[in-house]
């Protein structure tokens, strides 16, 4: 099929970005949104430009690597999935299609649709872990979890550290990414001792990082292609109260 | 320096006299390791923190073994080249990691596991390594879980197990279909409190680009920041490569489009041995290829092959749908051929029963490039919910890359590069043979043998990461002292400069094929001729071939950009650069490997019913090869590997 291209071009932070159109033809319906990028960057080279630089990694939805906004949608129009999962099926001849990078204070442009997420990791740093050193393992089996904690937590521990929730947020917002990891461990008997300090510390360090507050559009848990629900907003904000009164 | 177009001469093959030594220490296999850790040299909690530590690689490995690192006081820096140290490619693992805890109570144990990997890896492994791994299997899954891993429960609480890639035990543990990315969260979760208490620095979108010796010790890497190009180096007391396998060298791989060689076989260049290249794993479950366009491969988990029937059209070009084909017309062909293991057979059984059928022109699909994994059977035996909540998101995954729904029509599956069993070789310590550089993880070639079992590899990352490493990486830095040298050593200089010297070279050809062409040409080649079934003659060809299109590579590649940017092409460009040397050791690992064993399929040499036929008198041993300079043969050092407990055996899954 043939497409229309509208990509965000910007040489890095301290240029001014615009949008560049591109036409491209022979865009084959079974290839993935990535490799329909790669066929362009390939005729990009031979015709002596620069490929558009767009992060990626394992191509298979699971590494979080990959992360535009597509025609306005982060990671495009199909639920739950990520963009290196999202098929040209999805499109047809003739469509314009508008690339462009997530847009957030909190996660400077880098080149082109490449974003620097490292807010993302500072986040997981100030708590987001159990403190549990190497060796110092009781038995796997020792504490019983029953199956539906496990499986909440399982639920939100699928999070991919993409950024796609924050790049949907009109506040440009952390909330379901760092409430996926505190509703994570919060729901397992090994998250409990740091439960407070926990969500204490992880939103201090959202805080400081500038993203926005959270004012309930909804928008991150609409993208999120792993489908986090925002319930978890809601017990990460139950557990910061319990935290601040229990100082 | 213009590259060699033309193939090494193989009557120059030289192996050494001596045999290499893997320096397992002797006594009863069940105590060496405690006996060994006893013996170590410590080094005081005080006065760890003088001693760096450089880790390449952020995956299981890495992760694993810089948090551990990290808490015991080290100063350690860890290196990877994604935007962050969760997207490292183990994170990409669905199936599982299996350990010996025997909560099934179905005769499961530690010598069970061992024996099995052993057997299971058609005894091309070490038995004190594999032994060792099967030891610290339980503290791992003890370890992850205290971490917070939702690892999959049962009603009552405790931990469910699935039995998996050919186990007759159920001793894998799983988190839904994502449990790498579960095992890497908590390493990274690890690490990241590390990174808070100030005991690890990260450093993201740093590739490694060459490692530094000096004096026959490990000093430090070069590396350069994807972000701005800039040239850094770094000295280290000891250095840790966790940076994967080599599946990518066949372009078409599951692994993660950045996955690379780069940094084994920089250490190779430098003068670490390469280890049984030959030994590849193709998975029997990936999705085909859709066309040209493809640009990785993506596998469906095998534990599909638990409710999965494999089958093909028993008529070759039959054209019918799946659904207008009866049951006498199809041909079940694990099933019939391997009664008693049927659809779990090893992973390279599986492989090469697909390329049979499909060469011979039973191929399903448009085009004729697959066989049908069929869930009818179970669907109809549990209902459909059973089947979509053990694997639900693999039929979703399947759906959005190829637009069919597997619960109405079969799945198509066909196999494709998986796993590399071969890479740096190390001793028993996970040391190579320059002193002070370690590999662990798929990088080394340590524990899998010829052929890896399912749900095996995570185990095997973890292992070396939490409990081998942070032991015998101690033990030689209490021995060797803190290194002498910091990065204004000339080395330091004198590598960084070869490493200019590349990244301006390949910028300057300016030729009229992008990377990418020359990646795909050189992964037919290895496809073809180094894939699944291998002959001498093929292999001779790739060995001509390979060569051939290097030279071309160097001559007519087009590197866009600059180098003081983030440079896409360039970062692959110099990766690639680095395939098309490793390609050619591993087709002539390949080549010299006149038996077949495991995942290493040598056409002369299988038996009447088609298994491969081992060749144990001539071929028991690890093969170490030497780099002896980009235009000399690469010098053959042997290990002879003993079996003292295991009993080799032809493999059979009749």
């Amino acid at each position: 099929m043939k497409l229309k291209l509208r990509i965000w071009r910007q040489a890095n932070a301290d240029t001014q970005g615009r949008f560049q159109d591109y036409n491209l033809d022979h865009v084959s319906a079974d290839s993935s949104f990535l490799e329909m990028l790669d066929l362009l960057n390939e005729q990009l080279i031979q015709a002596g430009e620069e490929p558009v630089a767009f992060d990626h990694d394992c191509r298979e939805g699971i590494c979080g690597m990959c992360g535009v906004v597509i025609n306005g949608l982060a990671h495009g129009p199909a639920r739950g999935l990520t963009a290196c999962q999202l098929h040209m099926r999805h499109y047809k001849e003739g469509d314009t299609i508008t690339i462009e990078p997530w847009r957030a204070a909190a996660f400077p442009l880098i080149k082109d649709l490449v974003v620097d997420r490292s807010a993302f990791d500072r986040i997981i740093q100030a708590g987001g872990y159990v403190s549990v050193s190497t060796g110092s393992a009781p038995d796997a089996n020792a504490i019983p979890i029953p199956k539906k904690n496990a499986d909440l937590a399982m639920d939100a521990a699928a999070c991919i550290g993409c950024g796609a929730c924050v790049a949907a947020c009109p506040n440009g917002s952390a909330m379901l990414f760092t409430a996926a990891k505190v509703s994570h461990l919060g729901q397992l008997p090994q998250g409990q001792v740091e439960r407070h300090n926990r969500v204490a510390a992880m939103v201090r360090q959202m805080d400081a990082e500038g993203f926005g507050g959270c004012t309930n559009h909804g928008e991150c848990s609409a993208v999120c292609p792993k489908l986090i629900p925002l319930d978890v907003i809601g017990q990460m904000n139950r557990d910061l109260i319990r935290a601040v009164l229990s100082r | 320096m213009s590259p060699r177009t033309t193939p090494w001469n193989l009557d120059d093959l030289h192996t050494t006299a001596a045999p290499l030594d893997g320096r397992v220490p002797a006594g009863p296999i069940e105590s060496i390791w405690d006996q060994h850790r006893f013996h170590m040299k410590l080094i005081n909690p005080a006065n760890r923190r003088k001693f760096t530590i450089i880790i390449v690689g952020s995956g299981l490995a890495g992760a694993s073994a810089a948090a551990s690192l990290g808490e015991m006081g080290y100063n350690v820096h860890n290196f990877c080249y994604q935007d962050s140290p969760r997207r490292a490619h183990s994170v990409a693992a669905q199936g599982g990691i299996n350990a010996a805890k025997n909560y099934r109570n179905d005769g499961d144990s530690i010598y069970r596991l061992f024996y099995d990997t052993v057997k299971g890896g058609d005894y091309r492994s070490r038995e004190g390594n594999v032994y060792r791994l099967a030891q610290v299997s339980n503290a791992i899954i003890d370890q992850c879980v205290a971490q917070g891993v939702p690892f999959a429960r049962e009603y009552g609480g405790l931990l469910d197990n699935r039995s998996f890639g050919g186990a007759q035990v159920s001793r894998t543990f799983y988190a839904r279909g994502q449990t790498g990315q579960q095992l890497l969260l908590g390493a990274y979760q690890a690490l990241a409190r590390q990174i808070h208490a100030g005991s690890v620095q990260m450093h993201t979108r740093s590739e490694l680009l060459d490692v530094v010796i000096a004096d026959g010790r490990a000093r430090g890497i070069v590396t350069r920041d994807m972000r701005t190009g800039e040239i850094q180096t770094w000295a280290a007391d000891a250095v840790v490569l966790a940076t994967g396998g080599y599946s990518n060298a066949f372009y078409l791989s599951t692994n993660a489009k950045g996955c690379n060689v780069t940094a084994a076989w920089r250490a190779y260049k430098r003068g670490a041995y390469f280890a049984n290249p030959c030994f590849t794993q193709i998975h029997p479950t990936c999705i085909p290829p859709a066309g040209e366009h493809q640009s990785k491969l993506t596998l469906m988990s095998e534990s599909l092959r638990n409710d999965g029937r494999i089958w093909v059209p028993r008529q070759a070009g039959d054209s019918r749908k799946p659904h207008e084909i009866p049951e006498a017309e199809r041909y079940y062909y694990l099933e019939e051929k391997y009664p008693s293991f049927g659809n779990l057979v090893p992973r390279d059984v599986a492989s090469r029963n697909a390329k049979m059928v499909v060469d011979a022109g039973h191929g399903v699909g448009e085009l004729r490039n697959g066989v049908y994994l069929d869930f009818a059977d179970a669907i109809r035996r549990l209902g459909e919910d059973v089947i979509r909540d053990r694997y639900g998101n693999l039929f979703d995954m399947y759906e959005s890359i190829t637009g069919e729904n597997a619960y109405k029509a079969p799945m198509r599956i066909y196999p494709a590069l998986h796993y590399t069993m071969g890479g740096l070789w190390v001793d028993y310590n996970l040391m190579s043979n320059i002193d002070g550089l370690f590999v662990i993880g798929e990088a080394n070639f340590s524990d899998h043998g010829a052929n890896r079992l399912g749900a095996s590899a995570l185990m095997q990352g973890l292992a070396d990461g939490y409990f081998v490493l942070p032991y015998t990486l101690g033990n030689y830095l209490a021995q060797a002292g803190k290194s002498s040298v910091d990065s204004s050593h000339p080395a330091f200089a004198e590598v960084s400069s070869e490493v200019q010297d590349k990244i301006t070279r390949l910028l300057a050809i300016k030729g009229r094929r992008t990377v990418d062409e020359f990646h795909r040409d050189l992964g037919k080649i290895l496809w073809e001729y180094c894939g699944m079934g291998r002959t001498a003659a093929g292999l001779q060809k790739a060995l001509t071939l390979i060569p051939q299109l290097r030279a071309e590579f160097w001559e007519d590649v087009r590197v866009p950009g600059s180098a003081a940017d983030l440079n896409q092409s360039l970062e692959k460009a110099g990766r690639v650069a680095d395939f098309f040397e490793m390609g050619e050791l591993l087709c002539l690992d390949a080549l010299h490997r006149s038996e077949s064993c495991g995942g290493h399929f040598r056409e002369e040499s299988q038996t009447p019913d088609g298994e491969a036929l081992r060749d144990d008198a001539h071929f028991s041993f690890v093969s170490a090869w030497q780099h002896t300079g980009d235009d000399a043969l690469p010098m053959l050092h042997k290990e002879p590997l003993e079996f003292k407990y295991v009993k080799l055996s032809q493999r059979s899954y009749k």
